[in-house]
């Protein structure tokens, strides 16, 4: 994996994460909450429920998830360079 | 023994264990005193970032206005929280890899311009003073309440335990003593919640108790409470009365702006790594979660609570309300405080309590009753500190409750002062005055400076220039439209340069407080009547940071296209700033 691609793999992620972040919150909880208050959720109507307690939820679940995946991105992209370097090394020495 | 001497001992034991901290973590050079050290724990950053985050408002007053607002409160839970998402993903990992010292540094060397980093300062001492005032009053509203000494008094109280701390141990000795406050305000906060839960529901956790039956009669509570506040003629509990694009607006610039307080951004420089960085931000959400999803549910308990105790009977049977006579305890008590009154307006000797500000509810029903007008005035500080007594909790839960105000309010004075000192000592000082300052010297002017920003706070805090308690609300729409567009960009964007970036931040800046002004008249008189009709697209002054973060990107963006590009080596530095520690 190059630092380029490294990047954009990053870009991914966050884009797909704050697609989540902007649904949970601005979607569920604001928008579309008259709509899901016709559902509940133990005795909760549903577009409450996310704006007072589901909401804060999902953006802890999204910190985690984002924390690991992150996390083997980077570990992926050091041991490439790693590998990168050893070859490197190779070749430049006589 | 007396509750106030109780009080006095847990909030007096309390201070000693923030001073033995603060000895036990003395800085010994700017590195501890601006970042301590860069040698924070992840989780204990958590905790501190928490308690730094929760101001005496969160503690005292959110439940309260949660229960009085219903689903338009949902603003604030969703606003404060959300913008650690967007702290975690998108700043607090690559300001720790800047590494440096403070936010508007990272802001003159990004921009490679002094004149960034002045704005940048202006706009960062302007947000934590309004700030830090409101913190003050608090500590001082605390102490005058709980332990019944003048508002000067507790004033000069909390001002010195704060000036020993953070004077004295500055980044390193706020965190710990912030460790310390979050457990103890976490702990006065959640107990009396448990047990308010129990009495009306059953239900140990207050998260859950929103649907759970209530006591003797088994409807779900919000059910019920939706039943119990519309026959008194007020909104129903689970829908707003706000239109959906101010709350989508408030939540946004409340969001973003989170993300932007610089007291808040500094704590992510204190890590030892960037992975920890990012780690701790989900620490500190989780930390703040558990206030955050208890407080909705203390709201709801605890307006059915009040509605109920009043509303004794049937809405309109003459016996159906609570006889003035046969008050329970804890309404003497928070009367004497003048945080809850009656006024016997139809002379009946009993307690109306109605929404008499829906005039079809005051001519139609209202009238058929009998009823003159609201007879009670609630306060809303008094929805946490009254909860141990309604629940008939044992005097040292109200005691722990005072010492959970006072930490809260000294933990966030405590952070935004050092954000104060520190752009003063390290950003002006030792960035624009006296670059060769030695760092001994830089420790001093730091402490120095504190010490001068602990005692200006404490004068707005017992003094508040009119504009002051206006513009604290407002701190959050300012941060969001100024500070956070230019981190972001800074981070994200390799082509934003120093011209797009001052273009940007004055623009947001200025039209935020415009609007602000316009229709709230800071200094001045207001210029239009602030009711939605008069909104630009029916966003109340409280939103119109979202707006002012959207102009701010654009001119950003549209300036920084018809300027030259930065030089090679800010590129390189974004390049860095980027990538993993050791790529």
């Amino acid at each position: 994996m190059t630092k380029q691609r490294f990047w954009q793999a990053h870009l991914r992620l966050l884009a797909g994460c704050l697609v989540v972040w902007f649904l949970v919150s601005f979607g569920c909880g604001i928008v579309f909450a008259d709509a899901l208050n016709a559902w509940s959720i133990g005795n909760v109507p549903l577009g409450f429920w996310f704006a007072q307690q589901g909401a804060i939820y999902g953006f802890l679940a999204i910190i985690v998830f984002y924390t690991w995946r992150v996390g083997k991105l980077e570990k992926q992209l050091l041991e490439s360079l790693a590998q990168e370097s050893e070859a490197g090394d190779g070749v430049s020495t006589p | 023994m007396s509750l106030q001497l109780l009080t006095q001992l847990v909030v007096g034991a309390s201070f000693l264990l923030y001073i033995g901290i603060a000895i036990a973590s003395r800085a010994e050079s700017t590195g501890d005193f601006y970042v301590a050290g860069k040698g924070v724990h992840p989780i204990a950053n958590g905790m501190a970032t928490a308690a730094d985050w929760m101001s005496a408002a969160s503690f005292l007053s959110m439940a309260g206005l949660i229960a009085f607002l219903g689903y338009d409160g949902s603003v604030y839970l969703m606003g404060w929280t959300g913008g650690y998402v967007l702290l975690a993903l998108l700043l607090a990992p690559y300001l720790r890899k800047f590494g440096k010292f403070t936010v508007p540094e990272f802001v003159g060397d990004r921009y490679y311009s002094q004149t960034a980093r002045l704005v940048a300062v202006i706009c960062l001492i302007f947000i934590s003073f309004t700030y830090v005032a409101g913190q003050m009053r608090g500590v001082g509203i605390v102490f005058s309440r709980f332990l019944e000494v003048e508002l000067l008094t507790g004033l000069l109280i909390g001002m010195g335990i704060v000036f020993f701390y953070a004077v004295l141990g500055g980044m390193k000795g706020i965190t710990y003593t912030q460790v310390a406050q979050y457990c103890v305000l976490i702990f006065a906060y959640t107990v009396p919640a448990v047990f308010i839960a129990l009495q009306v529901t059953g239900t140990a956790f207050p998260q859950l108790s929103f649907g759970s039956g209530v006591t003797g009669d088994g409807t779900p509570l919000l059910l019920k409470l939706d039943q119990v506040v519309t026959e008194l003629g007020f909104p129903a509990y689970t829908s707003g009365t706000k239109s959906t694009i101010d709350v989508f607006f408030i939540t946004l610039a409340l969001m973003v702006g989170t993300a932007g307080l610089p007291h808040v951004l500094v704590r992510f420089f204190t890590v030892p790594t960037v992975r920890d960085a990012r780690i701790s931000a989900g620490w500190a959400l989780m930390f703040i979660a558990l206030l955050y999803t208890t407080a909705p549910a203390v709201g709801a308990l605890a307006r059915y609570n009040l509605t109920t105790t009043m509303q004794t009977g049937d809405v309109g049977a003459p016996a159906g309300n609570l006889a003035y006579a046969d008050r329970p305890e804890w309404f003497k008590t928070w009367e004497r405080t003048g945080l809850l009154g009656f006024e016997d307006k139809n002379g009946d000797g009993r307690v109306q309590y109605y929404n008499d500000k829906n005039p079809e509810f005051v001519a139609g029903p209202a009238t058929d009753y009998g009823w003159k007008g609201n007879e009670l005035s609630v306060d809303n500080d008094i929805i946490v500190l009254a909860n141990p007594e309604i629940s008939n909790l044992p005097d040292w839960v109200i005691a722990l409750v005072a010492a959970g105000g006072v930490a809260a309010a000294l933990s966030t004075a405590a952070g935004l002062l050092l954000v104060i000192s520190a752009a003063i000592s390290h950003d002006i000082v030792k960035g624009m005055l006296k670059p060769n300052i030695s760092d001994r010297r830089e420790l001093l002017v730091g402490r120095g400076s504190a010490a001068v920003a602990v005692v200006f706070a404490g004068y707005l805090g017992y003094d508040p220039p009119g504009f002051v308690a206006q513009v604290v609300a407002f701190a959050f729409g300012l941060a969001a439209a100024s500070l956070f567009p230019v981190m972001l960009m800074g981070i994200f964007s390799r082509r934003m340069n120093r011209e797009g970036a001052i273009a940007g931040m004055l623009t947001g800046l200025l039209f935020t407080l415009g609007y602000i002004v316009y229709f709230k008249g800071v200094f001045i008189e207001p210029m239009a009547e602030n009711v939605a009709s008069n909104w630009l697209f029916g966003i109340s002054p409280e939103g119109i940071g979202g707006i002012g973060m959207l102009l701010n990107f654009a001119v950003a963006l549209t300036v920084s296209r018809l300027t030259p590009p930065p030089p090679p080596e800010v590129v390189a530095m974004i390049d860095d700033i980027r990538l993993p520690e050791g790529a």
